[in-house]
């Protein structure tokens, strides 16, 4: 049979192997293992059997704990069984890792490695998760590339099967499991070839079953349990060779040949280089390039990690390597040794010293290497084979960083390639305008039309809205294994003009490269529009430039933004990896099957596109001499503070890589209020204030997602002296006559989403489609805007009771402390976020649940939680996904002893402090925000007469000095998303609202994982398709809010800001006054939804008229006769479908699956009116907190 | 009392009576479609296949799949990649082959192109599915002030030229009542091959909310009083042009149906009030006609139709501008005295 090829990535290759192997299919979503699972979703939704023509069971859990425990459970009753996950996700397997393979129960877990979160969070691929599961008992099997992956998953699920053990199969996270490469694709015979059927009858046979009844799990006691752990050692002493009679049976069967370690380089190497996993890629590169220039070195790849292949790494270690360096991606500090070095050193010492290898042991080294998908590239294997040849090798070293603090790590010689002859290309584009879709297109069309190979590999931003996306694609004669990212390009596309400003886009290019650039400006203009540096480059790298206005052609053929089937045909035309006719007519085929099942009008219009490109692809004439007077911009203004210039700029840069380890924080702290020196500018149209229609609500600002439209209420001499003139209307008010008011835009942070002018109420009376603020062309408005701004943020705040902090202007002039986020534009979650801070910002701890809001909140390189005038602002931090409420919990135990402890001294010490003071500050009720400011005059009138206190009670005072602070009302608020808290962090979330503390939970519910793409929650509404629920979510949502108000004291509040300002604000400001536990669940527009965002608000509306999301807030009180549950929306006034035909991810199920649309939609407004009713009748509900009685009472 | 004989010819085709159910929602499912039929509609027309709709959804649905996908590492799209989203006309098609299969009673489907490919496209697709007849809708609102009324009845004229070309199935039009000329019009129209004529269109109709300022598109329920339009038309144009006549618009009542088809109409075409009281009031109608017909001895529609059309009238001026005088001098003599 022909072998089929295709371009895929390694979550593909590994997911086509496990959906075949596989009965029952376990799964959560997790970066960056999710597209596995969302594979099998779909494969199974779809009805594709596996090899033994049943559909696996695909079924999302709500951990990697349940995962792991659903797949324990279906391998107990004899199924296949499998899951797909990474990083903190394999360590909540843990537990289950351990009975399973206790048990001898042939499982398979793929994992996409990724690193665990220890300082930081980081998605990026490195060993650290599976490192921590070697005691587990599973067998553990490394692949190092999409080809590799795909076959060793096969052999993962064969061998499993006939040694009963366990398999974890992993390859790196994003390096392997987003690559996209050329491979040979295994087919159903090939699969049905390799498993041993007679190993599953054997499985299946030891299923629970009441006809043949039998006990697992038991409890055993001191007498057995050791002996009983060493009973299964045959199964791993056997394991080896069933592993490798896969690998020959692999072998025999497709012509590709693996083995446990698999030796390459020169026969009589003296320095080899051991590792697993990707880096295998770069280093078999680099040992081929350093044994061509006369070297002798090599490198074992050690494929099978446990049980630990002791004989196979001696056989293939050449008898003549002397000095061996083992590379560890992980990091186990305080260890002798990383895990694989400790392995190699003891195999070795082992086998030395029963006379292997002529009783020489081989002098080892080990280092680290690629934490957290940091670069792995030939130069740095070289670094490691000359670190090799000096006479005492710098052990326990690094490689890839500078480690200026411990001095670790190996010099790297810069220039050092092995690049080959090959095309390389580059792609800079911005995260909305298609390019990595183009370039995944150009990669498929390259790689399966011809006999070339293709790679592709992306690197993303970590902004959600204006983020700049880097495609690095190679295409070649040879197998493709450059595991690194692509340093000398034969191509260089810029497809956003504004780059050339920020970043050095031609750094990568070769000498003689073409340099194709999306440029407004023609070929006659385009070069006086460059910066002097690109010119520069243009010039001395000789470089081929042309030039196309594609984002005007996009537009003119109904592309909008998306300028990829614009800027792909230019690509093959220049690139000149196909003929220029033959690349079309593969365009053309591309964009028909892509497309095709979205509509021919689709198709249309990208047609259209790749038609005008080519013609309109211009050729610049480049001058002798570079000529611009304009530069690159500085990233960060000349004022910031000095941890920005010296960090945080050059993270802006993309130069985070050059950064030595002395440059960061050892414990992962870092200051806040950075955002606002990320001036990013990626708006083309912001909102412009036409004072003379304005009514003051302060709407705009309230919604405004990125803090970026602003409003002020100021005395008129707030104003004197300042440079501009701002902009203002006279405030309508009777308490604060002649104020003014001004609307601001922040004109380099706008996204352009267009929330504010959609939320404003205020029309001309002349033309209604202009508002009070309205959307206008960016360039137009931007230096007036710029200085306007820095006038305006000079004002100083109003003071916090001159408008009632109950009203949207009351709270709207208030600074918020959470501004210029990198969300998406657009975003419902941040307002509530920003509206938080404008309320309590200077007095609250964040504990934030992983997630978007742990991403746009605390992803470097900068962070929006800022702080006011006085230095006050939120605290925050992350711990994990599942924690979140605990983690809040505790920082609430240790407030509260912390307030326990001041309150103690301050009566300790009341006689030297002055008993007024200390009786003042014990006593005071701190009530709003007059009182709280109240209590801070006298806490710093405490520490004054504190500083005086000698003698016997100094200690004391000292003491007190610490914790003073804490005698200011604080609160603690935990935020997090809806798959935190209806799913993986349920049980804490609920043990901490039992627990009757003076908690706060904001919830962010999108009704979906949003930050892993839009995966079914438990939030997600009946009939709503989401990944994970690809024909539409069967059963309803689950209501939160009403299983918290089950517990009669805990504060609840659901909320929809679109829909009622007022009342998200009035649920914020009970919620904090609530001395018990109180929940907000907050709707929150998400683009997952299938919405156009600049509606977001809309949508909200929307919801709650047609009670798909009811208002109300549950107020516990003490009354007897206390009506707790308040319906705050109205009775639905439309109809549910017009809210859900709104919405694609209703709307796209009435398409893709009517009769399934009809169905589940009637269910849903079914759920809606039934939620309705239910909520009447709470209305009317009498309930009171259980309370002591005062004795008089 | 011998039941007279109600059916009719429309289209080339013979209907069991002249109560046809026009294009409503509920003519859009099975469910709806069955209700009709066995309440005795004649034949149903479908709702309407919008091309504009069509390609707009398709648009919408690709961007909004598009919007935040490939930007950010952790989540490269946002929906499952579903294997066909029926944004294309299939959806409609497989109404019109379930419908045939399921009706025993001709099924019209209707039709609004926005271009001329489109228009021709679909109605050969239309036409594979098997419906028996196709309406196209003309469905326009002549807003650009560049476009004349030669130029636009020429683009119609056009239309029904390269759709006649293109299908066998006979084609009506639904007009709207807005020509200057509208006889001229309607025969030109059926010269280039129309076989009848659906009197008339009537399209959703802007309204302005007082709170928000926002214009809202309505469509209200017609009332029996909107049928003297089409009634004009249908005795004015019965017997001048050589196609069949539809009547659409304000037919509530027994009564209506026999004034139209006293005029000249060959069917009576009802929605509005089938979606008030239920298709049963499908049974009401017919049963007023055989009472009516019965009671005044008229053996068969075919007798009755066109006996009160312009033709047929002793004063045909009553059809035309005196209509209007004497209705005028009847409000004056009321309140002006």
């Amino acid at each position: 049979m022909a072998t089929k090829w295709a371009c895929i990535d390694g979550n593909e290759a590994v997911a086509r192997v496990a959906h075949k192997l596989s009965e029952v299919i376990a799964i959560y979503p997790i970066t960056p293992a999710s597209t596995m699972g969302e594979l099998a979703d779909v494969w199974s939704a779809k009805g594709l059997a596996n090899l033994w023509g049943g559909v696996p069971e695909v079924i999302e859990m709500q951990s990697e704990a349940g995962a792991a425990g659903a797949m324990h459970g279906a391998l107990q009753k004899g199924a296949l069984a499998t899951t797909f996950t990474a990083s903190q996700g394999l360590l909540l397997m843990l537990p289950n890792m351990f009975k399973i393979a206790g048990e001898l129960l042939p499982g398979v877990i793929h994992v996409a490695a990724r690193a665990v979160a220890t300082h930081a969070l980081s998605i990026f691929g490195d060993h650290s998760d599976v490192m921590a599961t070697r005691t587990t008992g599973f067998a553990l099997l490394a692949s190092g590339s999409v080809q590799e992956a795909q076959d060793l998953a096969l052999v993962a699920h064969a061998a499993a099967l006939r040694s009963r053990v366990p398999f974890l199969h992993f390859f790196d996270g994003f390096r392997t499991s987003h690559e996209m490469n050329k491979i040979a694709l295994l087919e159903a015979e090939d699969l049905a070839a390799l498993i041993d059927e007679s190993s599953i009858l054997a499985h299946r046979e030891r299923r629970l079953t009441p006809d043949r009844p039998v006990l697992r799990g038991s409890a055993q006691n001191p007498d057995v349990f050791f002996q009983a752990r060493e009973a299964a050692n045959p199964f791993y002493a056997a394991l080896p060779e069933i592993v490798q009679g896969t690998m020959d049976a692999l072998a025999a069967r497709v012509g590709r040949r693996y083995h446990l370690v698999d030796y390459s380089g020169s026969p009589d190497a003296e320095r080899v280089i051991a590792l697993m996993g990707s880096g295998a890629g770069a280093a078999r590169e680099t040992v081929a390039a350093l044994n061509a220039r006369g070297g002798r070195v090599g490198l074992l790849e050690i494929r099978l990690h446990r049980p630990f292949p002791s004989a196979a790494l001696l056989a293939a270690l050449p008898e003549s390597a002397t000095h061996v360096a083992v590379l560890d991606r992980t990091k186990e500090p305080g260890s002798a040794g990383e895990p694989l070095y400790q392995d190699v050193v003891t195999a070795l010492a082992e086998g030395v010293a029963v006379g292997a290898r002529g009783g020489r042991m081989p002098r080892v080294i080990g280092g680290r290497y690629g934490l957290g998908s940091k670069e792995f590239t030939p130069a740095m294997v070289q670094a490691v084979f000359e670190a090799l040849r000096e006479a005492e090798p710098r052990q326990h070293f690094t490689v890839g960083i500078v480690d200026d603090v411990s001095g670790t790590s190996l010099p790297v010689d810069g220039e050092f390639s092995t690049e080959s002859d090959g095309v390389s290309a580059v792609f800079f584009g911005l995260g909305s305008d298609g390019t990595v879709g183009a370039a995944r297109s150009s990669t498929k069309i390259i790689g399966e039309h011809t006999d070339l190979n293709a790679q592709a590999y992306f690197v993303y931003d970590s902004k959600k809205s204006g983020a700049v996306t880097v495609s690095h694609l190679r295409f070649g004669p040879e197998p493709i294994q450059s595991t690194y990212l692509i340093h000398r390009a034969d191509f260089v596309a810029c497809h956003h003009f504004g780059f050339l400003e920020k970043f050095d886009v031609l750094e990568k290019a070769k000498e003689g490269a073409a340099f194709l650039l999306n440029s407004p400006f023609g070929p006659d203009a385009v070069w006086d529009e460059l910066p002097r540096e690109v010119q520069e480059q243009i010039i001395d790298k000789k470089l081929r430039f042309r030039v196309i206005d594609a984002n005007r052609l996009a537009r003119e053929v109904g592309m909008g933004s998306r300028i990829n089937t614009v800027m792909q045909p230019c690509f093959f035309a220049l690139a000149g990896v196909l003929p220029r006719e033959r690349a079309i007519a593969a365009i053309v085929d591309s964009i028909e099957r892509s497309y095709g099942k979205r509509g021919p009008a689709v198709v249309r219009r990208n047609l259209a596109a790749v038609d005008r490109a080519l013609e309109e692809m211009r050729e610049v004439r480049v001058p002798a001499k570079a000529s611009s007077k304009r530069r690159l911009r500085p990233l960060v203004p000349p004022d910031a503070p000095d941890f920005v210039q010296r960090l945080t700029a050059c993270l802006m840069a993309g130069e985070g890589d050059r950064l030595p380890v002395s440059a960061l924080p050892p414990d992962g702290t870092f200051p806040t209020g950075t955002a606002r020196y990320e001036k990013r500018a990626i708006a083309r149209e912001i909102p412009i204030w036409d004072s003379s229609i304005c009514i003051d609500c302060g709407k705009c600002a309230m919604v405004c997602p990125h803090a970026a439209i602003r409003m002020k209420v100021y005395p008129p001499e707030a104003l004197a002296g300042a440079p501009e003139t701002l902009p203002s209307k006279e405030f309508r008010s009777h308490d604060l006559p002649g104020y003014r008011l001004t609307i601001q835009v922040a004109p380099d942070d706008c996204t352009g989403c267009g929330v504010c002018v959609d939320t404003c109420p205020a029309k001309s009376k002349e033309e209604v489609r202009h508002k009070s603020i309205n959307m206008e062309p960016t360039d137009r408005h931007q230096e007036r805007e710029r200085r306007h701004f820095e006038t305006f943020l000079a004002i100083p705040e109003l003071d916090r009771g001159a408008i009632p902090v109950g009203t949207v202007k009351g709270v709207q002039v208030r600074d918020p402390l959470f501004e210029f986020s990198g969300a998406c534009a657009g975003c419902g979650e941040t307002p509530y976020l920003k509206l938080l801070t404008q309320l309590f910002g200077d007095r609250i701890v964040v504990a934030n649940a992983t997630g978007c809001s742990s991403i746009y909140g605390g992803n470097l390189p900068t962070t929006p939680w800022s702080s006011n005038r006085e230095g006050r602002g939120p605290a925050w931090a992350n711990s994990l996904f599942e924690d979140n409420a605990e983690f809040g919990l505790g920082m609430l135990l240790a407030l509260e002893r912390h307030m326990d402890e001041s309150r103690r001294l301050l009566q300790r010490l009341a006689p030297e402090i002055g008993e007024e003071l200390a009786r003042a500050i014990l006593d005071a009720s701190q009530a709003d925000d007059a009182a709280i400011s109240a209590q801070r005059e006298r806490v710093a009138e405490l520490a004054r007469r504190l500083a005086g206190i000698r003698g016997e009670d100094a200690d004391a005072a000292r003491r007190l000095s610490g914790l003073a602070d804490d005698l200011v009302r604080k609160s603690i608020w935990i935020v997090g998303g809806d798959g935190w808290a209806y799913d993986i962090g349920a049980g804490g979330l609920d043990h901490v609202l039992a627990s009757s503390r003076n908690v706060n939970v904001l919830v962010l519910d999108t009704q979906v994982y949003s930050n892993t793409g839009g995966q079914a929650s438990k939030a997600t509404p009946r009939a709503a398709v989401a990944k994970f629920a690809a024909g539409g979510k069967s059963v309803p949502r689950k209501d939160l809010g009403m299983i918290a108000s089950a517990y009669g004291n805990v504060y609840v509040a659901q909320v929809a800001m679109g829909a009622d300002d007022r009342q998200t604000l009035n649920a914020l400001l009970e919620a904090d006054a609530w001395e018990g536990p109180s929940l907000v669940i907050a709707y929150s527009t998400c683009i997952a939804h299938g919405i156009d965002m600049a509606k977001s608000m809309s949508h909200q509306r929307d919801a709650v008229r047609s009670g798909f999301w009811p208002l109300y807030r549950y107020h516990p009180g003490l009354d007897p006769h206390e009506y707790p549950f308040h319906l705050d929306s109205r009775r639905p006034s439309i109809p549910l479908s017009e809210f859900t035909h709104s919405e694609a991810r209703f709307a796209v199920l009435e398409r893709s699956n009517p009769e399934q649309a009809r169905r589940l939609l009637a269910l849903a407004q079914a759920d809606a009116n039934e939620r309705w009713r239910f909520y009447e009748q709470m209305a009317q509900v009498e309930r009171t907190v259980p309370h002591e009685r005062p004795e008089n009472e | 009392m011998t039941m007279p004989d109600l059916s009719t010819d429309y289209l080339g085709l013979r209907l069991r009576t002249p109560l046809v159910a026009s294009s409503s929602p509920l003519t859009g499912d099975l469910d709806g479609l069955r209700r009709l039929e066995d309440a005795g509609a004649s034949a149903v027309v479908l709702p309407s296949l919008f091309e504009e709709q069509i390609t707009g959804e398709a648009m919408e649905i690709d961007d909004l799949l598009e919007t935040g996908a490939e930007s950010f590492a952790e989540a490269l799209n946002y929906f499952p990649e579903l294997d066909d989203y029926s944004t294309g006309p299939e959806r409609y098609l497989g109404l019109v082959q379930k419908a045939k299969a399921a009706l025993g009673i001709p099924v019209i489907a209707s039709l609004n192109g926005t271009s001329p490919g489109g228009w021709i496209e679909h109605a050969k697709l239309i036409e594979e599915a098997g419906a028996d007849a196709i309406e196209l809708n003309l469905y326009l609102i002549a807003a650009d002030p560049d476009l004349s009324a030669t130029d636009l009845e020429a683009r119609y004229a056009e239309l029904v030229r390269s759709v006649r070309g293109a299908v066998r199935i006979p084609i009506a039009l639904k007009l709207a009542p807005f020509f200057t000329t509208l006889a001229h019009t309607a025969r030109q129209l059926v010269e280039e091959g129309a076989d009848g004529l659906v009197l008339f269109n009537r399209f959703y109709q802007p309204d302005l909310d007082l709170e928000t300022l926002e214009v809202l598109p309505r469509i209200a329920f017609s009332s029996s009083d909107e049928l003297r339009l089409p009634l004009r038309w249908i005795a004015i144009l019965h017997g001048r042009v050589r196609a069949s006549l539809a009547a659409t618009t304000g037919i509530h009542t027994a009564a209506d149906v026999l004034k139209v088809l006293l005029a000249g109409a060959d069917v009576a075409m009802t929605a509005s009030v089938l979606l008030q009281l239920g298709p049963a009031h499908l049974r009401r109608l017919e049963q007023g006609i055989v009472e009516w017909m019965s009671e005044r001895e008229y053996a068969s529609v075919r007798q009755l139709k066109g006996s009160v059309s312009q033709k047929a009238v002793a004063d045909p001026t009553a059809f035309e501008r005196a209509n209007y005088m004497r209705t005028l001098k009847s409000y004056s003599s009321r309140f002006r005295i």
